[in-house]
């Protein structure tokens, strides 16, 4: 398939989410700032003030209202997006949950930055690790480009009937965030075709009157919340022909882990997010001295395709995994080793390696990631490498 | 919508049924059913978690026959805020009747609007979305067992305050949220009383076809949170204004009106006297309340222009 050049904008990752907003014709959107992520609803309020979209804005007090905010509006069948970071992620905690729990097809976009205290307006994935078990669909995407795509997405999964949950897109707060680079928006027609406007959910109808967001007993409480386990499987599989569908419509697509020279790898890094580019860099890199490495990224968090991750480590035997994150005194201490190390435990042979890196956006260069993929092959057969995990940078040590 | 004159022009059909889980004599249910019937059909309700959340939706069974939605404890006016612009954006792109009304109306505890829904309720009066907030005030949190909240008045009995011989009670003044919202320079606000009903409805009814945002407050006994017996929650509400210590008032672009005048009024110890959670106080307690109460009638009158609360008569 051909892309026409000329619709080849350079925008970052923020300008693209709203981009995405624009063309899926979302109805209602949220605004409150926070940085790294204010520049999305800076830009959403420049396309209803010039007339690109039609939306109704609601300047809410706090993240608490803006999530609230969009649950009204979503209830009332409307297409409704927010997007924030960090304090104002765990802000919307207790709603987040609520959003999920209500089956609400929301989309916000989340532009990850550390937490506080101390305060930090930097970057790590500190405030999307305290919010994954909130009952939302996560991406956590790795350019402008593939914001823009998923945000396009994130609607058609969010409104299948048979899922029906919200979904967030993650990203990089200021090294996707605020980073120029080239994308191309694939316009309303194309991005309406991908995500047409079906309203798939139970609403606020007078016509039809529902209760919404009752309380209920231990009799029925647990299915209700079974029914979203049920919904996050369903989820995966919607979420592989959503690639597909992707490929068809916009000429692009993922696939839920990306993976680099991973085919005859002998040990691999997995990461997540803008850290992908420097990771393939530095495979190459690591091969160059005599490290078969490969490297692995996950797109999509949640529901965990580990599917895919099985597939592509068949032929590794160290694999490191990059959080930037701390799970306070778990072992190992990385969020996502954790969970690799107890969903991928049949694999007996698999060393796994816990390393926690770029707090607060500490630097992690190429060689950085060089030296971390080389140091891998020290793990190799240490059954339990995982129990200890390497806080790679910080000073002191 | 039309401002009922008399208790025949109050709608018959009943969108706010029984078979609900509120305490016997519990009146917050009498206000309800009276404002969705002032509603109509063509509305949605939304509700903080509170007693009537918990009482009247309690799956599988639901008390509302119109749309009803509950979130959480503080944010019903941000919900609100949500459903009012959906309602505009989906009725300007033709995805729901544009010809129609649909009203937007809020029914929360004083906790959830007083307290922890004070910032969201202030947001959604600032930004004008066309909502109607009631706020039905039993002066405690309920739902959790009888604490302390904003609007508890002083000296009550709560579980949070409780009177010991160094502490008397809940410390301190009630809130008025009246002149909270009313700081944001909305259209219409209003305080109401269940033994009146037609001037509640007919507030209810201003506020629904207000310009704007509108606040009503509606003072609500509770039979287990005041302590007193379930047959008696009206009588008491209508001792609340006989005795000064409710004023039924509204102001329409802030122009306050007394709507429910007392040439006489009765010493709050009349008031006081029948619930538990005054049972402690003394008469000098009494007395302090009663000289509240009767600054407070002087701060309205002077707000109305005329003696609309007449002095205590013995
Ligand atoms: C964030 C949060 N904090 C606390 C609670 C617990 N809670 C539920 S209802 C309630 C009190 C409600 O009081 P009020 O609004 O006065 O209504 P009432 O129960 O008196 O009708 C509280 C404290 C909660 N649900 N959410
Ligand atoms: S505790 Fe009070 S407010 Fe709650 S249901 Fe009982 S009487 Fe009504």
């Amino acid at each position: 398939m051909t892309l026409a050049s000329t619709r080849v904008k350079v925008a970052t990752a923020n300008e693209a989410a709203a981009e995405a907003v624009k063309d899926v014709d979302v109805d209602v959107v949220a605004i409150y700032p926070i940085t790294p992520q204010t520049t999305v609803v800076e830009k959403i309020a420049e396309f209803v003030a010039n007339g690109d979209l039609d939306a109704e804005l609601i300047y809410v007090e706090s993240e608490h209202s803006a999530m609230s905010a969009l649950i009204g509006a979503s209830a009332c069948g409307a297409r409704a997006f927010t997007s924030t970071s960090s304090q104002g992620l765990i802000y919307m905690h207790e709603v987040l949950h609520i959003a999920s729990g209500m089956r609400l097809p929301l989309v916000m976009c989340v532009a990850m930055r550390a937490l506080s205290a101390p305060i930090s307006i930097w970057n790590d994935h500190s405030d999307l690790m305290s919010v994954r078990d909130s009952g939302w669909v996560i991406y956590v995407a790795s350019s402008a480009q593939e914001v823009y795509d998923t945000t396009v997405m994130a609607y058609r999964l969010a409104e299948d009937p048979e899922v029906l949950l919200p979904v967030m897109v993650a990203y990089d707060g200021f090294i996707a965030s605020h980073t120029a680079e080239p994308f191309e928006p694939a316009g309303r027609e194309r991005a309406l075709e991908l995500s047409p406007k079906r309203r798939t959910w139970s609403r606020l109808d007078p016509d039809s009157p529902i209760t919404m967001g009752t309380i209920t007993s231990p009799e029925y409480y647990y299915e209700f919340k079974y029914q979203q386990v049920v919904a996050m499987e369903k989820a995966l599989e919607k979420a592989r022909e959503l690639e597909r569908a992707a490929q068809r419509v916009l000429g692009r697509s993922y696939g839920l882990i990306e993976t680099y020279k991973i085919e005859d790898a002998d040990v691999a890094l997995l990461v997540m997010g803008s850290y992908w580019d420097n990771a393939r860099l530095a495979v190459d890199e690591a091969r160059r001295r005599g490290t078969r490495a490969g490297a692995l990224r996950l797109r999509l968090y949640r529901p965990f395709p580990l599917e895919e991750l099985e597939r592509a480590l068949r032929g590794v035997s160290v694999l490191g995994v990059v959080d930037r994150a701390i799970s306070y005194g778990a072992r190992p201490s990385g969020p996502i080793a954790l969970e690799i190390a107890a969903s991928i435990g049949r694999r007996l042979d698999l060393s796994l390696v816990s390393i926690v890196a770029g707090l607060g956006q500490r630097t992690v260069t190429v060689e950085d990631l060089t030296e971390l993929a080389v140091s891998l092959e020290n793990a190799r057969g240490a059954r339990d490498a995982h129990l200890v995990t390497r806080f790679y940078g910080v000073r002191g040590l | 919508m039309k401002v009922p004159e008399s208790v025949r022009d109050i709608p018959r059909e009943e969108l706010f049924v029984g078979g609900h889980g509120l305490c016997a004599g519990c009146v917050a249910g009498t206000i309800a059913r009276h404002l969705v019937k002032m509603a109509g059909p063509n509305t949605i309700v939304v509700s903080s978690t509170s007693c009537v959340e918990v009482s009247t939706a309690f799956y599988p069974y639901t008390s509302w026959r119109v749309p009803w939605i509950h979130v959480a404890f503080e944010n019903a006016a941000a919900v609100a805020s949500g459903i009012e612009s959906a309602l505009k954006v989906l009725a300007r792109k033709g995805a729901i009747d544009p010809s129609r009304r649909i009203n937007v109306v809020v029914y929360a505890g004083d906790g959830g609007t007083f307290d922890i829904g004070l910032q969201a309720l202030s947001g959604m009066l600032e930004r004008g979305h066309k909502v109607t907030y009631v706020v039905y005030d039993n002066e405690a949190y309920m739902n959790t067992g009888i604490q302390r909240s904003g609007a508890t008045p002083p000296m009550a009995w709560t579980s949070t305050t409780p009177v010991g011989s160094k502490v008397r009670g809940k410390e301190g003044r009630k809130k008025d949220i009246v002149a909270i919202a009313l700081a944001h320079g909305i259209p219409y606000a209003a305080t109401a009383n269940p033994a009146y009903p037609l001037d509640m409805d007919a507030k209810f009814v201003r506020g629904l076809s207000a310009p704007g945002p509108s606040l009503v407050h509606v003072l609500m006994p509770c039979t287990t949170g005041w302590r007193f017996e379930p047959r008696i929650g009206i009588k008491l509400a209508r001792l609340a204004v006989e005795t000064g210590m409710w004023i039924n008032y509204e102001v329409v672009e802030g122009r306050l009106r007394v709507t429910t005048k007392v040439p006489k009024r009765k010493p709050v110890e009349e008031y006081l006297r029948l619930q538990g959670r005054f049972s402690h106080l003394t008469p000098e307690e009494i007395r302090e309340i009663q000289n509240t109460v009767d600054r407070e009638v002087d701060r309205i009158n002077a707000l109305a222009g005329e003696i609309a609360i007449g002095p205590v008569a013995r």
